[in-house]
């Protein structure tokens, strides 16, 4: 299989899977089982207009999805193989990593998220996610964790390692 | 923002219980274009639907002392209120005074459009209430008991550091951020806190709305004041635009303000009322859910919004009417929700009393399973009267109103439910047979004039066939009047339209003996019933009809009686409360208001009365 192959093989991998990733978790926020949106959280970091937030959002989301598919080769890579259950696992711990440390960071590094220590001020007004991103509804850590494990599994699955 | 003191008005009694229930008429409005809340006298929010109209209650106090929900703030020993709208806007200030002290609390929900404010990340829905020392110093009781989901969801209030109170129920978080030291009780379902307002102190209580999405918290103190004034820019902007200045100013504004606050500012629908089941007659079962869109009142909201200057809002009325109705076209539905769903299946909620005890309180509202033949001519006048005033329709509008009028051939002798949605036989009402005249008059004025294609011919055929059929089954020789069906000799007071929408001259004899036979059958002073006791199978007494009563001034006016029409306008707005507003109905011998509140039909027919009374010459 030539580079090129390979590349665009990760390309559209990582895209198949950030659109059914992200599908999971916007049909979930849709559907009532979580107020989280991870592009949302994302755009409003450079706008605080609710509308651009979440159209830059989802532009970076898919970005941010294809880098991680390139992460999830290497890791593969470096493995000797790539099974759906070993992307599921990758995923999952993915997941957790979201969830356990990137969520809580969230109040000291977005420029618009207030904290409950400081309250809001005129820029810092989005409600923080809490641990695990239980502020946002009490099932956003199955549906993070669900979302992230399909994403892993896909790239697990279909991505052309060795 | 100005703040001179409000002029004093009727006063409450001192140490009212918010146990009991408040009359309807104690209530205020205050909304954003897509909720409303209604505030007693005595400060407290009874009644709040979220995220929009006909969402459930998180405050329904107004329908359940005990369960309800509410959001109060008042003096805690005896004191007397008065209140005001601030110019031409639904910001509310009420002062209340006691012994040691005045305070004052306004309450608005924040329109940030076109603000630097707009720029930041805003709340889904937001209620901001301001606690003000004028005088002294004042303690207050204030109260926050959410009951969301009509009070069938249960809740507990945690709270998160400086970011305020949260309720969070799946997809929905309910915030309260504040200024003010709340205790939990009630097992953290309610917050509760006694606190004292000195003289130039200020306190700022903000409840926020989210669902399904990440909530915003708005800061208090300066933002909420800055808030304010953005709010009150954008009201004060939109007022400016009514070009009517005539002796009744005051209270054509708050009218036309009170529709602007029922318009659903994402898809231009006006619903009936903010409320459900507010009792048309106190302690019986005349309780209906308002919260929807009835195509009856098409023409006459489209006619105010247009002739007050408001002609954006006309125009996006008419084409949520033409547009939103393709789910049931041709045929028309007799209601819609904001967003033009029929289905608005109607259910008890049992664990509420209803106000003062009438029961059942509904939700949903099952007129929707019923013909209304007139709903046709509303849509169709509508239509031509936003043409005639330079609008313009697209070619799927003209295709819809072509369609509107084969319907109304094709259906016009059928019998139907009836402007008044009585339930039960379905009867040939001379006003459904004279709205489908009015229909194919009007179509036929549009065809000739280029704006729709018709069969000519066959419409000009059934118009008269329709004018034909009333003439001779719906004028009463014997009591020289319409009567409300054929072959009956019931009044009913929507046929005093037959003169505004030009079916009859107002100084023809037959209109003339038909306003002598309406007065003689349903006037009750200046009021007027818009049908008999009884004659809609009920067994309780309803109060006389808003707009029935000002559809009085607007024939009598139409007749060159105009100081009779004025006369009667005047005492007419005497029955409105101390801010303007007037409910569905008036108990003829209280001056009660009964039912929804406020009610877009009654303020409809309070701006068409004033207008016409204009045109008739009437000025300062």
């Amino acid at each position: 299989m030539t580079d090129a192959v390979q590349i665009g093989a990760i390309l559209f991998w990582g895209l198949v899977a950030t659109a059914v990733m992200t599908t999971i978790l916007e049909g979930g926020q849709g559907s009532g089982l979580s107020r989280l949106s991870l592009p949302y959280l994302f755009g409003s970091f450079v706008t605080g207009d609710r509308h651009w937030a979440y159209v830059l959002g989802f532009i970076t989301y898919t970005i941010g999805g294809w880098l991680f598919a390139i992460l999830y080769y290497v890791l593969f890579f470096y493995l000797g193989f790539a099974t759906w259950w070993l992307g599921g696992i990758v995923g999952f711990l993915h997941g957790c990593f979201l969830l356990l440390v990137m969520l809580p960071l969230m109040p000291h590094v977005h420029p618009r998220m207030a904290s409950e220590y400081d309250g809001p001020t005129a820029k810092r007004r989005l409600e923080p996610p809490g641990f695990l991103g239980l502020n946002y509804g009490g099932r956003t850590p199955l549906l993070t964790l669900l979302g992230q494990f399909v994403y892993g599994v896909i790239l697990g699955a279909f991505l052309p390692v060795g | 923002m100005p703040h001179a003191e409000p002029a004093p008005s009727r006063l409450t009694s001192p140490a009212t219980s918010e146990d009991e229930y408040r009359p309807i008429a104690d209530y205020a409005i205050v909304g954003d274009g897509r909720t409303a809340a209604l505030v007693s006298r005595t400060g407290s929010i009874d009644w709040l639907c979220l995220p929009s109209f006909a969402s459930p209650s998180l405050f329904a106090a107004i329908l359940d002392r005990q369960r309800g929900g509410r959001f109060g703030i008042r003096p805690s020993g005896p004191f007397t209120s008065r209140r005001r709208y601030v110019g031409d806007s639904p910001v509310l200030e009420t002062t209340f005074e006691t012994a040691d002290g005045t305070v004052r609390v306004t309450d608005f929900m924040p329109i940030l459009t076109g603000s630097p404010l707009a720029r930041e990340i805003a709340s889904e829905r937001e209620l901001v209430r301001i606690v003000e020392g004028v005088a002294g110093a004042v303690e207050l009781d204030i109260v926050f008991v959410p009951r969301p989901d009509y009070a069938r969801r249960p809740v507990r209030l945690v709270e998160r550091g400086r970011l305020g109170w949260f309720s969070v129920e799946r997809d929905r978080a309910y915030i309260l951020h504040s200024d003010v030291p709340f205790r939990p009780c009630d097992g953290a379902s309610a917050l509760g806190c006694r606190l004292r307002v000195e003289a130039g102190e200020k306190r700022y209580l903000s409840l926020i709305f989210a669902c399904d999405d990440v909530a915003a918290v708005a800061p208090l103190g300066a933002y909420a004041d800055a808030r304010l004034e953005a709010t009150f820019r954008w009201w004060d902007r939109w007022s400016g635009l009514c070009p009517y200045r005539g002796p009744y100013r005051a209270e054509v504004m708050r009218s036309v303000l009170v529709l602007k606050l029922l318009t659903y500012a994402l898809s231009g629908a006006v619903v009936a009322a903010p409320t459900a089941s507010l009792p048309e007659a106190v302690g019986a079962a005349r309780n209906w859910d308002y919260r929807f869109t009835w195509l009856r009142d098409a023409s006459l909201t489209l006619r105010a919004f247009v002739d007050l200057g408001h002609s954006a809002e006309g125009a996006v009325f008419l084409d949520w009417l033409l547009n939103t109705t393709r789910l049931s076209r041709p045929y028309l539905q007799v209601l819609y929700d904001v967003y033009g769903r029929t289905r608005m299946h109607e259910q008890e909620l049992d664990h509420f009393e209803g106000y003062r005890g009438s029961r059942p309180v509904r939700i949903g509202n099952a007129a929707e399973t019923q013909l209304q033949l007139d709903v046709y001519g509303s849509v169709v006048m509508a239509a031509y009267d936003y043409v005639i005033r330079g609008g313009r329709l697209d070619r799927f509008e003209r295709r819809m109103l072509t369609g509107l009028g084969k319907v109304v051939c094709d259906h016009w002798r059928e019998p139907d439910n009836g402007i008044w949605e009585i339930r039960g036989e379905r009867l040939h009402h001379v006003y459904s047979k004279t709205m489908c005249w009015v229909a194919l008059d009007r179509l036929l004025r549009l065809a000739a004039a280029g704006h729709v294609r018709l069969p000519r011919d066959r419409v000009e055929r059934e118009r008269a066939a329709i004018a034909e059929a009333i003439e001779a089954h719906g004028f009463d020789p014997d009591l020289n009047a319409y009567v409300g069906a054929f072959g009956n000799r019931e009044p009913d007071a929507a046929l005093l339209l037959m003169a505004r929408f030009g079916y009859k001259d107002a100084n023809d004899p037959r209109m003339v003996g038909t306003y002598d036979f309406l007065r003689r059958e349903l006037g009750r002073g200046a009021l007027l019933m818009r049908y008999r006791d009884g004659y809609d199978g009920m067994p309780s007494r309803e109060g006389a009809f808003g707009i029935c009563s000002f559809w009085q001034v607007d024939y009598l006016a139409r007749r060159g009686d105009v100081q009779d029409a004025v006369r009667l306008f005047d005492r007419l707005l005497g029955y409105a409360n101390d801010l303007g507003l007037f409910a569905e109905e008036i108990d003829p011998d209280t001056g009660e208001a009964l039912g929804n509140f406020p009610q877009a039909f009654t303020h409809v027919g309070l701006i068409a009365a004033a207008l016409t009374l204009e045109r008739a010459g009437v000025r300062d």
